[in-house]
């Protein structure tokens, strides 16, 4: 029976209300402004576009889910991907909308605040220190900055809070709970999305790991839970958070494939079977190829090393010089090399050394793992050959040459066995496209391979391709590109049909899988040259902030948008970390000698502070130092934001447990206060900095550069 | 502590009746007794054990006798002989060199050459050389003999850990029957020399644990000081000694963690414990590490191979070096011929060649460089700044604020800077050579700038800091440290910065410095303070280690391939004719080795699981506290090898392997005892038993096949039927 009167009665903290809005306000206003590509906008951008357009690309920086969020909130904004994004402070056409473009990022950046609130919260600390916390967030210049553009970095944040805001409500909740498991199942989601939007992420999420593996092995000694319950929690536990993780990862790389379906300027780096998968690009070239590589077939081999570029085997009229500039003789006969783009010298033709003739006879005779083939270059004729003489780059290898028997005094070396690599995967015939495939030297038993060093100017800078018969390495299989079969005798009519573009027809597909393993793979070991930017710093110049960034320096005026933490509170989170680590210190050494100064259920909390914040701010921060890559202040806020959740904790703590009288207390409240003060002023001090108006004068400016080191643009007039 | 102490008691008082195992864990808590009685109780029964002694005697003997045998063949230099048997010359001989490692190791090795009758002459140029009549069992018998004392620290530390003669047996016959052990011991290396004390230290370690009943006794003390003489013995050998220093220490930590929960020790006894582990664990290995640098820079006096390397003032010190007792002018002249020394240590001279920047980096002009080598690219002319020099007459003299032109002498570049980004640190300018016979333009001017002086002072060679600013930029030549790619040789940045502070990266001194129109005088160059040359070397040191990047074209070895055994080194003989050594290990060794691996974590998480849901199982205080030092050593000692970026091979996992095989000997023995859960008495110990034989004779019989790697193969090749090793390249990366 309904019973009336119906009443709904809701609790609303208005506290809560209130930072949120303050923070939406802080982080939205004049959104659009400037109206031009600001820092790694220029980044960004060109991803957003390619999405936009479906156009495939590749980025080593993180995985897609960054990337598509970007790109969803340009797709709401209407945006259609014409844009070049090609410098930093370039103007915006009236069609890109702005707004939407940075929309996403700056609610995301938004909800860290009142995300902050409630973690604190979780951490069982009072509402004024939550409201503490939600303070020095909201009023930290360098996360509105980082939030008010297309970036990625706040994204991150409040994902990697989420996560762990949802894991401490899930340990809060009552055991019998139902919906704990629904907390749980969100702190694995937005972990996978944290390491979706940067690989950064992994490492807070391994934290959480660790926090969540400790609870669990408290669960199995607790031995008044019975062992079929424990093992049902564990096993819940395993897959909310290692199952559910990973399959959204990978998810996330669907999304990001199903999106991207058309060839586009990354198709290079990518296996052939991947690029035939791509509308446009190869698969144009190799729709309707045959599948079976035969003797007679017109052949382009691709390098499988992607390294240092892709390229096809090819060949040209022009001899090795008789002596190289160090001194040492060459065969003289014809060049062979690496070249990495299209041309008609990449065609080979595929030859039984037992027959005389060049086309595919009918029907076709496939080549299979182990047999033994000749290459005849289709423009000029020669034989790919190898034989005992140094190649000219690298000496201990054998070289590759193109042989025609005009009566030289070395005999011919020329047969090939064919290994097909994947033939457990694939099949023992070789396939276009399909097959990895290992050209074996039969006289010297060397392989045929990349060195992966260029030629000099008489190689015309290609790439050398020699034979080795030590190989070690992985780059060593070829694979058929472009292929045909022949179907003419002569010389001129091949020429011809070397010219000519192919065609019939043949249907491939890979898999999702083989796909996502590939671009994973790729993604990882990808290494685009690493230089020194401008404004890269080094990790250790984040904590004292001795570093900023300018993002944005208007065309004709002094505006500008930078980079620059709230310096205040920059120095206090440094001050609590400090502080929690001496604490810790003599609370462990005290408690060891048996003193207890704290009840357990405070040193729990006090633990508890000290794993998520001080832990937080480790992981986020450490891997740094072990990095190689070009750094940015920016890659510090997620570490920053910890300790921004550690300041007001601490403070409440002493408070609490370590002051007992109340002058102290008092006294306390009003250090407190009076850094709150200074916290906004310092904001304040910096707005101009941080929203890039009002434009100062030279002198403003110069009285803004507090430390020598900081980079602040002034436009000479 | 109480409780500590008796259970050290019951696991001794066990081995003597090691059938009556069952005991164990239910008597651990019954007996309460003073353990200072208890311990001395312990010492009498331990030493006067005889299988002890008998097995201890057996193992003695395998080890001595394997790695002894054939250890004059071959007689030719094997490997990296040819390294470590120059530098023992060198100290014989008293020249300086310059060596990525510390010097005990080649020190011990010159001392065992010298005792024994070898005069340092032969030079050692490259592997495959004859000795001849030259003295060398003597160094290779040292680097055996140490190497020998490996299988048997090992037995005696397992049987101190464990307490178990099977399981120390098991360790003991892994590592004598190893190939690779073999090997690495019979030659002039600094390993068996890094690993002996290492595996001292380790030894020292246990030892001095299992002290810890009676604190403050002479056997304590001795134990102590004992772990820290072979901590610094280990870091004098190869820094690699560092990873053991950090097992020490941070089992040291764990020690003085313990004490301290100890609510019946007073703080300062505490504090005393304190104390002692620090005279002895820190302050002795660092005074007898300081001390063998001592004993290197005063044995070492000549001039040699290693000059370059190290400051002015350093080489100063060195009898044959043209700064030694340096006579040279004075003051900087204008139309001397002179070298330029970054400040920086190991910061190098300023170096220019024939060779171009390549495209894209910067102007495509003549490259600028520092280089640690001395090479007559490295002199440059001090010009002024309009090429009118005073023919006739003494020369001008260089003073503060002039402004100058540094001409390259064999090229006539002029040293120039100008506002391209410089190659690696995007932030500076680059530094190129221009123009041509000493003509360029206004951006060839730089004013030098002496530190603290003022306008018109002199510009002393050797001892005045110079600052060269560019005139054009403002900027100031720097030395960024960082290595060239391949276009620049390897060779070190040489950069315009425009941040003026003064660090030394941007100040030079003058060394050289040849002027025939102004008198020689003789300089005396500041000598270094001892601490001075002790961190110039070290940076030097640490500089060459990173510096060893892999070529492209040597095979590297990644640390992944080491515990499957997938390559080995060849020490000597690559063809059928030749006499070959083949550095590998024993492949059953090993793969049990990589076994235990993985068996091990098993057994922890499933004794540990246990332990948490309240059942209790034997053996697994041994299993897990015992069982995880040897794993945290084997850890310390392998995952470093992923991060470092310097060229791997595979002997560096030979320390490693050591506690590797410890742990093996640990896991197996629990793994057999542990029949008894799924058998009953008698068919338990025969399963045991069994289990035993079975280990003992696959290595026995591997080792029969395997021991030509080390003793020596000659004839065809193993891929083909006639040889001895036919069928036994199991894997197709070896290459033997």
């Amino acid at each position: 029976m309904l019973q009336l009167p119906l009443v709904v009665t809701a609790q609303v903290d208005v506290v809560l209300l209130l930072v949120s809005f303050l923070s939406l306000w802080t982080r939205l206003t004049q959104l659009g402004y400037p109206n031009a590509v600001v820092f790694d906008e220029v980044y960004y951008g060109q991803f957003v576009s390619l999405y936009m357009k479906r156009v495939f690309f590749i980025d080593d920086s993180g995985p897609p889910l960054g990337h598509m969020i970007l790109a969803l909130g340009a797709y709401l904004g209407g945006f259609d991907g014409n844009f070049v994004w090609n410098r930093i402070g370039a103007e915006y056409p009236s069609s890109v909308s702005v707004v939407g473009l940075r929309l996403l990022p700056a609610v995301c950046g938004s909800l860290c605040v009142p995300l902050v609130y409630l973690l604190t919260l979780e951490l069982r600390f009072s509402h004024l220190a939550a409201l503490g916390a939600a303070v020095l967030l909201l009023l930290e210049n360098s996360l509105i900055v980082q939030s008010r553009f297309m970036l990625l970095e706040s994204v991150l944040i409040f994902f990697l809070l989420l996560a762990a805001f949802s894991y401490l409500r899930f340990h809060n909740a009552a055991p019998h709970s139902v919906f704990r498991f629904g907390w749980l199942l969100l702190s694995g989601a937005s972990c996978a999305a944290a390491v979706g939007v940067k690989y950064m992420g992994v490492f807070s999420y391994l934290l959480l790991l660790g926090v969540a593996s400790l609870h669990t092995w408290n669960l199995i000694g607790d031995r008044t839970v019975s062992h079929l319950s424990v093992c049902v929690q564990c096993v819940c536990r395993a897959v909310c958070l290692l199952v559910v993780p990973l399959l959204l990862y990978v998810f996330w790389f669907y999304v990001h494939l199903t999106l991207l379906h058309r060839s586009g300027p990354h198709d290079q780096l990518m296996s052939s079977a991947f690029q035939a998968s791509l509308e446009g690009g190869l698969s144009r070239i190799t729709q309707g190829q045959p599948l079976e590589v035969a003797y007679g077939s017109q052949v382009t081999l691709r390098s499988s090393a992607s390294q240092p570029i892709p390229c096809w085997l090819h060949s040209h009229k022009v001899n090795y010089p008789i002596r190289y500039e160090n001194g040492r003789g060459s065969s003289h006969q014809q060049q062979v090399t690496c070249y990495p783009f299209k041309d008609v010298n990449n065609w080979w033709i595929i030859k039984d050394p037992d027959r005389q003739d060049l086309v595919v006879s009918s029907p076709p005779r496939p080549v299979r793992h182990g047999d033994v083939i000749q290459l005849l270059h289709g423009m000029t004729s020669r034989f790919l050959n190898s034989h005992d003489v140094a190649a000219p780059m690298s000496p201990h290898s054998q070289e590759v040459s193109g042989y025609i028997d005009f009566n030289v005094s070395m005999p011919a070396q020329n047969l090939w066995r064919v290994d097909v690599l994947n033939r457990e995967a694939e099949s023992e015939s070789w396939k276009t496209i399909l097959s990895d495939v290992r050209l074996v030297h039969v006289n010297t038993s060397a392989v045929l391979k990349l060195s992966g060093v260029s030629l000099p100017d008489w190689g015309f800078r290609q790439l050398e391709v020699v034979a080795e018969k030590h190989f070690k390495s992985q780059s060593v299989g070829w694979t058929v590109e472009e292929h045909r079969y022949g179907t003419s005798q002569e010389q001129k009519e091949r020429e011809a049909e070397l010219h000519s573009p192919t065609h019939i027809d043949v249907d491939r597909k890979i898999s999702f899988w083989a796909k996502f393993l590939e671009l994973q793979w790729k993604m990882l070991t990808v290494k685009l040259e690493d230089s020194e930017h401008k404004y890269s710093s080094s990790p250790l110049e984040w904590v004292t902030m001795e570093t900023n960034i300018a993002y944005w320096l208007h065309s004709s005026t002094n505006a500008q948008i930078h980079l620059i933490g709230n310096p205040v509170s920059w120095g206090v989170a440094n001050l609590s970390l400090l502080a929690y680590q001496l604490l810790a210190a003599i609370y462990l050494l005290r408690r060891r000698r048996g003193f207890k100064d704290l009840p357990d259920g405070a040193w729990c909390q006090f633990v508890c502070l000290g794993c998520v914040c001080v832990g937080g701010w480790l992981v986020n921060f450490v891997p740094f130092l072990l990095m190689e890559k070009t750094l940015f202040l920016y890659h510090y806020l997620p570490a920053l934001c910890y300790l921004h959740l550690l300041t007001p904790a601490l403070l409440e703590h002493t408070h609490t447990h370590l002051l007992s009288r109340a002058t102290h207390r008092r006294a306390l409240c009003v250090c407190v206060t009076a850094v709150l003060v200074s916290v906004f002023l310092s904001y304040r001090t910096f707005c101009p900095l941080t929203y890039g108006s009002p434009e100062l004068s030279a002198n403003q400016l110069q009285g803004l550069k507090w430390r020598d080191s900081w980079d602040i643009l002034y436009r000479r007039r | 502590m109480d409780e500590e102490c008796i259970t050290q008691w019951n696991k001794t008082g066990d081995t003597s009746t090691l059938r009556n195992r069952k005991i164990f864990p239910t008597s651990e808590k019954t007996l309460q007794t003073p353990s200072t009685l208890l311990s001395k109780d312990k010492n009498k029964k331990f030493s006067k054990d005889p299988p002890t002694r008998v097995l201890l005697m057996l193992v003695v003997g395998l080890s001595f006798s394997t790695r002894l045998y054939k250890i004059t063949e071959p007689p030719h230099v094997c490997w990296d002989e040819t390294h470590f048997g120059k530098m023992g010359s060198y100290y014989i001989n008293r020249t300086f060199f310059f060596d990525v490692h510390p010097p005990l190791g080649k020190m011990l090795i010159g001392l065992a050459g010298y005792m024994t009758g070898y005069d340092g002459t032969f030079p050692f140029i490259k592997p495959g050389d004859k000795y001849k009549h030259h003295n060398y069992w003597g160094m290779r018998g040292f680097c055996a003999a140490l190497g020998s004392c490996l299988p048997i620290f090992a037995y005696l530390i397992v049987l101190e850990l464990s307490q178990s003669h099977s399981a120390a047996l098991i360790t003991a016959i892994l590592l004598i029957f190893d190939t690779g052990f073999i090997t690495i011991s019979q030659y002039i290396l600094l390993d068996p020399i890094l690993m002996f004390f290492i595996m001292a230290a380790v030894l020292s370690m246990v030892k001095f644990n299992q002290q810890r009943c009676s604190p403050f006794a002479a056997s304590w003390w001795l134990w102590l000081v004992l772990t820290g003489a072979n901590l610094a013995g280990a870091l004098g050998v190869k820094f690699v000694g560092l990873f053991v220093i950090l097992l020490v220490g941070l089992n040291t930590v764990w020690d003085l963690w313990r004490l301290l929960g100890d609510l019946s020790l007073s703080l300062v006894e505490i504090a005393k414990h304190f104390l002692a582990r620090v005279v002895g664990l820190i302050l002795l290995p660092l005074f007898l590490y300081v001390t063998i640098f001592a004993i290197h820079f005063v044995v070492l006096n000549k001039s040699g191979p290693g000059d370059g390397f190290f400051s002015s003032a350093f080489q100063s010190r060195l009898i044959g070096n043209n700064l030694h007792n340096a006579s040279m002018p004075e003051y900087l002249a204008y139309g001397s011929t002179i070298t330029v020394k970054n400040l920086r240590i190991a910061g190098g001279y300023l170096h220019s060649h024939w060779h171009l920047y390549p495209e894209g980096v910067g102007a495509r002009q003549q490259q600028v460089t520092a280089y640690l080598h001395k090479d007559y690219n490295n002199l440059w002319l001090v010009h002024r700044q309009d090429a009118n020099e005073s023919q006739s007459g003494t020369p001008d003299l260089v003073r503060h604020g002039d402004i100058i032109r540094l001409e390259h002498k064999e090229t006539t570049r002029n040293l120039h800077g100008h506002l391209h980004e410089a190659p690696l640190t995007k932030k500076h300018f680059q530094v190129t050579g221009y123009g041509i016979n000493g003509t360029g333009d206004t951006n060839d001017l730089w004013q030098v700038e002496v530190c603290g002086g003022q306008n018109g002072d002199l510009v002393k060679v050797l001892r005045s800091k110079v600052r060269f600013l560019h005139r054009a930029t403002g900027c100031v030549l720097y030395s960024s440290g960082k290595t060239l790619p391949k276009w620049g040789w390897e060779q070190v940045e040489v950069t315009c910065s425009p941040y003026l502070k003064e660090t030394p990266s941007s100040q030079w001194n003058i060394e050289d410095h040849i002027n025939p129109k102004l008198p020689n005088i003789s300089l005396s160059v500041l000598k270094p303070h001892f601490l001075e040359i002790l961190l110039e070397s070290h940076i030097v040191m640490i500089r060459g280690n990173s510096g060893l990047k892999p070529k492209d074209n040597e095979m590297n070895s990644k640390p992944w391939h080491w515990p499957i055994n997938y390559q080995g080194l060849r020490f000597s003989g690559v063809n059928d004719t030749e006499y070959r050594v083949y550095l590998l290990g024993n492949p059953v060794v090993w793969w049990m080795n990589l076994a235990s691996l993985g068996l091990y974590p098993i057994m922890v998480a499933v004794v540990s699981i246990a332990i948490q849901r309240g059942f209790s199982l034997k053996h697994s205080h041994v299993l897990m506290r015992e069982g995880g030092l040897l794993l945290f050593g084997w850890l310390l000692h392998y995952a470093p090898f992923y991060t470092m970026g310097r060229v791997l091979y595979y002997h560096h996992y030979f320390p490693a392997m050591l506690f590797s095989s410890m742990l093996t000997g640990i896991t197996f023995d629990i793994l057999l005892k542990s029949t008894d859960l799924i058998l009953r008495p008698p068919y338990s110990d025969r399963l045991q038993t069994l289990g035993q034989m079975v280990l003992l004779f696959s290595v026995l019989y591997s080792f029969y096949l395997f021991h030509p790697l080390s003793y020596g193969m000659t004839g065809p090749l193993a891929h083909e039927p006639g040889s001895t090793m036919a069928g036994l390249k199991w894997m197709d990366s070896w290459e033997f």
